[in-house]
């Protein structure tokens, strides 16, 4: 044991060194994994000069952290992997100065300022393409409680995503109509699964034939195999079963070196930083001058299919929660 | 004449006072508890002021619907398949180990150990592999068999990677009993088979209490397996309420009430284990039993181990394999060797630490809880299993809040970290020495103090030896399970700092399976390297 002491200590000692010299460092916790996103900050250490010490963990987590170390808090920067934290989280921001949200395409934009999207996806649906007719596709999610697709759809109850879309069902059309569908689709057998991949594995065993799903899963089954047996589309143009969520950045109010945070932003949004997130991540960029990676929507069909809501209106998940509990889905 | 002392230990037993010695714990021991039972008891407290933090009628609305019930149902049962088929693996394996002339017992232990090291959701993709279209019946077969799912489905994946717990237990229990009290049984005209039941059977129970309330523990707080396999259960609320409404109030209610059931757990297991007289009271010394011959049933017995390991070892790396197939060899070598140097050192560097501090501090809290037992002792004791079944990001929070509050210092930095994993799996470390100290009795050491020996030296050289084997057992399990650990890695660890397990999370938060195999095979095949160290080592004594 003496001996891995003494390896740990120099290897701490070795990694902390260099940052004692540099000038500048920012603290950066990431819900997103380090797999996507490492290259990224490592990037933007040597453009910058600035040393990023990140704290990898689920959203979840360091969401959860960062209320418990409140004014404490080491973190000059929050990276959420679901829009869901930065709504959380938004009173707990310092506001981002005017020109980080002015440079976004407008449907990811966070008009209060007090975070900024990096990337965006959309909701879409997942079928088989061995038992999925063109012609019996719906036009809508809400068609999905229909008898004839009784047993045939999975969705993920727990997952953020999921109740991001029931949160915007919610403030588009109210609490009685979203409780009525969550209902009609649970009465019409729809199977819970843990999240998107799961539901896109379902698929391909056959044990179910459509799920309700994020768009940038299924490229990763298919780039392996290009005979994978399942498909993906959206629904009908504005359709709430195409809504865009983000993940997105913030700085909490206790930072300590908010200018250091604010240059990471930049970068975050700047083109190539955009273009490589798309590019690695099978998401949408958010800024309007880089082009989505091929086999996403074009820029233009994206903003034409997806329903209007105010992204800074999907805030209210213990809302959404109740109903779901109320539901006897989570 | 004075033959009056020398006879007097071969005259029949009166009034032994077996547990409790002439003299009370010492302070220091007490002191220490003491320390220990507040570093455990905190959590409680945070959940608690968290949790009156809440709006009382949502309180109302999260805590008392009738789902619950159902959730409470679903996790009884899961509770319940899983002790019966862990108890059904892990009897036969640790007498196999322990008893019999099976013949290569170390490499059998190994295995037996090595699936604790295999992370939840490679053991239920393992399972739910093998059926589906991408699946191995498939891919090898052109089978597309139906996926293993709920109750069942369930049950069975985390059967296959929790019975080590209490094939430990149980290991050290028979291994630790002595092979007087059942030649005895024998001579006096019972079957082997009864002598198992009536003399064997019943001297296991307090390492059975140990192995089925860690699983219990277990299987309450997971959320992992049963999500993949579709079974609905109580952790499903408090997964929820914590990961999709980031909050902790509510979720501390959540946690408040698991923590209620597996006090529950705690109180049946205490009951079950404790009260008992293990220790040997005759005269001479106590000798392992002679191992019995297989014959026959040899077959039987490797048919069983070969199906075992097969399913709980050879499936997930199979799956592992096939998952890393799909990488293309430029994705599979972007890490460089001095990258996963680094982070094997880092998974040392805590895992090493908690492990030895667990196992060296289970031994006074043991002799505590077996020899003075009182109410504080008892408290103790079940504050450490407990504190073992405080979901770990509510421990965590905990450490946080803590931490910041009393010893802002000492906030994220290793030393934190080791300790609070230390007291969350302290429990692990706790079973196998308490079951050899309750084997042991007072007996040896008195008569080492009899003969002149003070009161420390005759508990290390008498007690001291035969503590060596579960001790290392105990620090084992608390080695691997803090490799895979996630919760409390996250937010109590140095800034930068990797392990294999955040770093298998580092691919599987963005969905990306099989790129994670790599560093999941990994942390098996490290993990797999220590468990073979502290097999040999507990064997070469």
């Amino acid at each position: 044991m003496k001996q891995h002491f003494l390896a740990a200590a120099l290897a701490l000692g070795l990694a902390t060194a260099p940052t004692a010299l540099s000038a500048e460092e920012i603290t950066l916790y990431s819900g997103r994994g380090e797999a996507l996103v490492g290259a990224l900050i490592k990037q933007f250490e040597t453009e910058s000069g600035i040393k990023v010490n990140t704290r990898f963990g689920g959203s979840a987590e360091l969401a959860a952290l960062l209320q418990e170390e409140g004014a404490r808090s080491p973190a000059d920067v929050f990276w959420g992997q679901e829009g869901g934290s930065l709504s959380v989280l938004a009173p707990r921001f310092a506001p981002l100065p005017p020109a980080v949200n002015a440079a976004v395409a407008a449907p990811f934009r966070n008009d209060a300022n007090s975070w900024v999207a990096t990337s965006a996806r959309t909701r879409t649906l997942a079928y088989s393409k061995e038992r999925v007719k063109a012609a019996d596709l719906p036009a809508s999610v809400k068609d999905l409680a229909n008898p004839k697709y009784k047993g045939r759809v999975a969705w993920a109850p727990t997952n953020g995503s999921f109740q991001a879309f029931v949160t915007a069902f919610r403030a588009l059309e109210g609490d009685a109509a979203a409780k009525a569908w969550l209902v009609a689709m649970k009465d019409n057998g729809t199977k819970a699964y843990r999240n998107n991949g799961t539901q896109i594995e379902a698929i391909a065993n056959g044990e179910v034939d459509f799920g309700l799903v994020n768009n940038y899963y299924l490229g990763r089954y298919t780039a392996r195999d290009a005979n994978y047996p399942v498909s993906q589309t959206h629904f009908a143009a504005g359709d709430l079963g195409n809504l865009a969520l983000v993940a997105g950045v913030g700085i909490p109010a206790s930072a300590d070196n908010k200018a250091g945070a604010e240059k990471f932003i930049a970068f975050l949004i700047s083109k190539p930083a955009q273009t490589f997130i798309t590019d690695k991540g099978n998401e949408y960029p958010v800024i309007p001058g880089v082009p989505p990676k091929a086999g996403l929507e074009p820029y233009e069909t994206l903003v034409k299919i997806t329903p209007k809501v105010d992204i800074s209106a999907l805030a209210d998940l213990e809302g959404t929660l109740k109903l779901l509990r109320e539901v006897g889905l989570i | 004449m004075t033959a009056q002392p020398e006879a007097a230990p071969l005259a029949p037993p009166r009034r032994f006072r077996l547990r409790i010695p002439v003299h009370g714990p010492h302070p220091a021991l007490l002191a220490l508890a003491g320390l220990v039972a507040v570093g455990l008891l905190l959590p409680f407290a945070y959940l608690l002021l968290r949790a009156l933090e809440a709006d009382p009628a949502a309180v109302v609305g999260i805590v008392l619907r009738p789902r619950n019930l159902m959730l409470l149902g679903n996790t009884l049962a899961l509770v319940g398949l899983v002790l019966a088929l862990s108890t059904l693996v892990a009897l036969p394996l640790a007498w196999l180990t322990a008893r019999s002339d099976l013949g290569a017992r170390r490499l059998v232990t190994v295995l037996s150990v090595l699936p604790l090291a295999i992370p939840g959701y490679v053991m239920a993709y393992a399972l739910i592999g093998v059926s589906g279209y991408a699946g191995l019946a498939n891919t090898l077969f052109g089978l597309r068999l139906p996926r293993p799912e709920g109750l069942s489905g369930a049950a069975f994946a985390l059967t296959l990677y929790i019975f080590p717990y209490l094939f430990l237990n149980l290991r050290a229990a028979l291994l630790g009993t002595d092979a007087a009290l059942e030649e005895t049984a024998r001579s006096l005209g019972l079957s082997p088979g009864r002598v198992f039941l009536r003399v064997t059977l019943p001297q296991l129970i307090p390492a059975f209490a140990s192995g089925w309330l860690v699983i219990t523990l277990y299987v309450l707080g997971d959320f992992g397996v049963v999500a993949l396999m579709r079974y609905e259960v109580f952790s499903y609320a408090i997964f929820t309420q914590y990961s999709a409404a980031f909050d902790r109030t509510y979720a501390a209610w959540l946690s408040l009430m698991l923590l209620a059931v597996g006090a529950v757990a705690v109180g049946a297991a205490t009951y079950l284990g404790g009260r008992r007289r293990l220790a040997r009271i005759g005269t001479g010394v106590a000798r392992r039993a002679a191992p019995v011959p297989l014959g026959r049933l040899r077959p039987v017995a490797i048919a069983f181990l070969v199906l075992l390991f097969g399913t709980a070892l050879g499936l997930p790396t199979v799956t592992l394999a096939y998952w890393m197939s799909f990488l293309t060899t430029q994705s599979a070598a972007a890490d460089d060797l001095g990258e996963l140097a680094t982070v094997f050192a880092s998974s040392l560097s805590v895992a090493g630490p908690a492990a030895v501090a667990a196992g060296v501090l289970a031994v006074p809290l043991a002799v505590l809880m077996v020899r003075y037992p009182s109410g504080f002792s008892r408290l103790l004791e079940r504050t450490t299993y407990l504190g073992y079944g405080v979901p770990p990001l509510a421990f965590a929070l905990a450490m946080v809040f803590l931490t910041l509050s009393l010893a802002p210092f000492a906030y994220q930095t290793r030393a934190l970290l080791v300790l609070a994993f230390t007291l969350h799996f302290l429990a692990l470390a706790l079973g196998p020495p308490r079951t050899a100290l309750m084997q042991m009795g007072v007996r040896p050491e008195q008569a080492a103090r009899a003969l002149g020996y003070g009161r420390w030296s005759a508990f290390l050289h008498v007690s001291g030896p035969r503590l060596r084997r579960p001790v290392a057992a105990g620090a084992l399990l608390v080695f691997v399970v803090v490799v895979k650990e996630l919760p409390i890695t996250f937010l109590l660890a140095p800034p930068g700092f990797t392990t294999l397990a955040t770093r298998v999370f580092s691919y599987t938060s963005e969905g990306l399976l099989y790129e994670a195999a790599p560093y999941a095979a990994l942390l098996v095949v490290f993990s797999s390297l220590f468990v073979g160290l502290m097999v040999r080592y507990e064997g070469s004594r």
